[in-house]
């Protein structure tokens, strides 16, 4: 089996436009979330939400390619120009073959789901642009990033809502473990800020009317945002042949159903999940310095997830360190794992743990170290970063420091 | 048909009950609605009066709308048709 390693990694959120924006604003405990600019604002009740604000497609995309690319892609793409660029890796011909993309979306195209549905039910237009199709497909991500860089190897998107990216980077670092591929880009990216996407979210009545607090007693749900993650995953010798700059080792993932409820959470589900990327990295529960947590904000997971790591981890569970960056970024929803990848890759490079911020009052059913609103210094060797989604799907990954 | 008589239909309905079974000190918990079937009820409830509930799920017991029992909807659902029409 071959060792899997992440030699590039690429972003675009609320935060910045880039990795290193993006590290600073939660090295500083930024909050990315503000009041939404949206079309028919007052028509929505829950108006905030951590939106990208001055991306100017324009400036990186040609007409063509616009007409083509919905905003996930537009945010997909900016996200791949980056990790690529760090990667410093060419896709040659002989690579071409042995290289692949998995991503992660819940929603896909949902801009352009929500504008043509505008024209013809709401403008009552009878006739659409002959590019919604492939424009909103779920795949379309993938497929234009495959373009970009000549990967002519397995190609695909996953679609499990809150943790498709954790699926997706999961799924990559198996192919490239197993030898199936030599390279794979993993991530993934959602942007549901949309009015009809607002909608459907409201009407759970889970979302929050001020802000995103995990942890803390007062918490009043989550917060929706969007962007992008993506990484470049090689194996450890091809790294090393070539000389790159090794962020990081994926050394563990495991996926689990909870066959309980399509929304509440499940604590066996979590814990088995978690104990499954430890037993798959061979680490112990005392090797693990640092969780990502899932930590939305609603009642619902926040107390389970803590459960689950009080029973996941035992007694080490008050010793580890466990943040969510929701709190600053919001809930990116399939793209929510891939960004939160980027503060494991602090946390092993830097010995920078980013801060859960909000919180302003302990709840006894969260009593662990939390990190709350400052960001720590600390060594850490090794991490896990937890996605647990609508539909009792969860995924689990655990990294290394090289 | 009263406000009271419309509230104790939705209920029956989420709960998959007779209207006779729906008493007034009954919890949704004890009529078998559980958190979904809660803002599946808010919802049916705002589209039949036209109204909108103030609920957030994260902290039911924290919202102005008191759903402890069939008694305190029906309450705060007259209060809240008398308001908002």
């Amino acid at each position: 089996m071959n060792r899997v390693v992440i030699t590039g990694a690429g972003t675009i959120n609320a935060l910045g436009a880039t990795v290193p924006e993006t590290l600073q604003a939660m090295r500083e405990g930024r909050l990315g979330i503000g009041p939404l600019h949206m079309r028919d604002l007052d028509r929505l009740s829950v108006k905030i939400g951590a939106q990208i604000k001055d991306f100017d497609p324009e400036i990186y995309f040609d007409r063509q390619k616009l007409a083509l690319y919905d905003r996930v892609t537009q945010l997909t793409l900016m996200a791949s120009r980056e990790a690529m660029g760090q990667s410093g890796l060419e896709i040659t011909d002989e690579l071409s073959e042995s290289t692949g993309v998995v991503l992660g979306t819940a929603a896909g195209g949902m801009n352009t789901w929500d504008d043509n549905f505008r024209s013809v039910y709401e403008d009552g237009k009878n006739r659409v642009h002959p590019f919604v199709v492939p424009k909103l497909m779920n795949n379309a991500a993938a497929s234009h990033l495959s373009m970009a860089y000549n990967i002519k190897g397995p190609s695909l998107t996953v679609s499990t809502a809150c943790a498709s990216s954790n699926h997706a980077i999961g799924l990559a670092f198996q192919m490239v473990r197993s030898g199936m591929v030599q390279v794979m880009l993993a991530g993934g990216a959602d942007a549901m800020l949309t009015f009809g996407g607002m909608k459907a979210w409201e009407g759970l009545r889970v979302m929050s009317k001020t802000a995103c607090r995990p942890f803390s007693a007062n918490r009043s749900g989550m917060v929706q945002g969007e962007g992008a993650g993506i990484f470049v995953l090689e194996t450890y010798e091809g790294a090393k042949a070539r000389g790159a700059e090794i962020l990081a080792e994926l050394v563990g993932f495991a996926m689990t159903s909870d066959a309980g409820d399509i929304v509440m959470p499940n604590q066996q589900g979590a814990v088995r999940a978690m104990r499954g990327a430890l037993r798959d990295a061979r680490l112990d529960p005392q090797d693990i310095g640092y969780i990502n947590a899932h930590g939305t904000g609603t009642a619902a997971n926040d107390k389970t997830e803590c459960a689950a790591v009080q029973e996941a981890f035992g007694s080490h569970a008050q010793n580890v360190m466990m943040s969510s960056t929701k709190s600053m970024h919001g809930h990116l929803i399939g793209g929510t794992g891939a960004v939160e990848l980027l503060v494991c890759l602090m946390a092993l490079r830097d010995g920078v743990i980013a801060p859960t911020i909000g919180f302003e009052h302990p709840d006894p059913n969260c009593a662990l170290d939390v990190v709350p609103n400052v960001a720590r210094q600390a060594k850490v060797t090794a991490t896990l970063s937890n996605a647990f989604a609508f539909g009792g799907m969860n995924a689990v990954l655990a990294l290394r420091a090289v | 048909m009263s406000v009271k008589d419309k509230v104790i239909l939705i209920i029956a309905e989420q709960g998959l009950l007779d209207v006779a079974d729906v008493s007034l000190s009954a919890t949704l918990e004890d009529l078998g609605i559980d958190s979904l079937g809660v803002v599946e009820s808010i919802f049916a409830i705002e589209e039949e009066f036209d109204i909108e509930v103030p609920f957030n799920a994260n902290a039911p017991e924290e919202s102005e709308f008191d759903i402890s029992s069939v008694a305190t909807i029906i309450s705060a659902v007259e209060t809240l048709v008398a308001e908002q029409t």
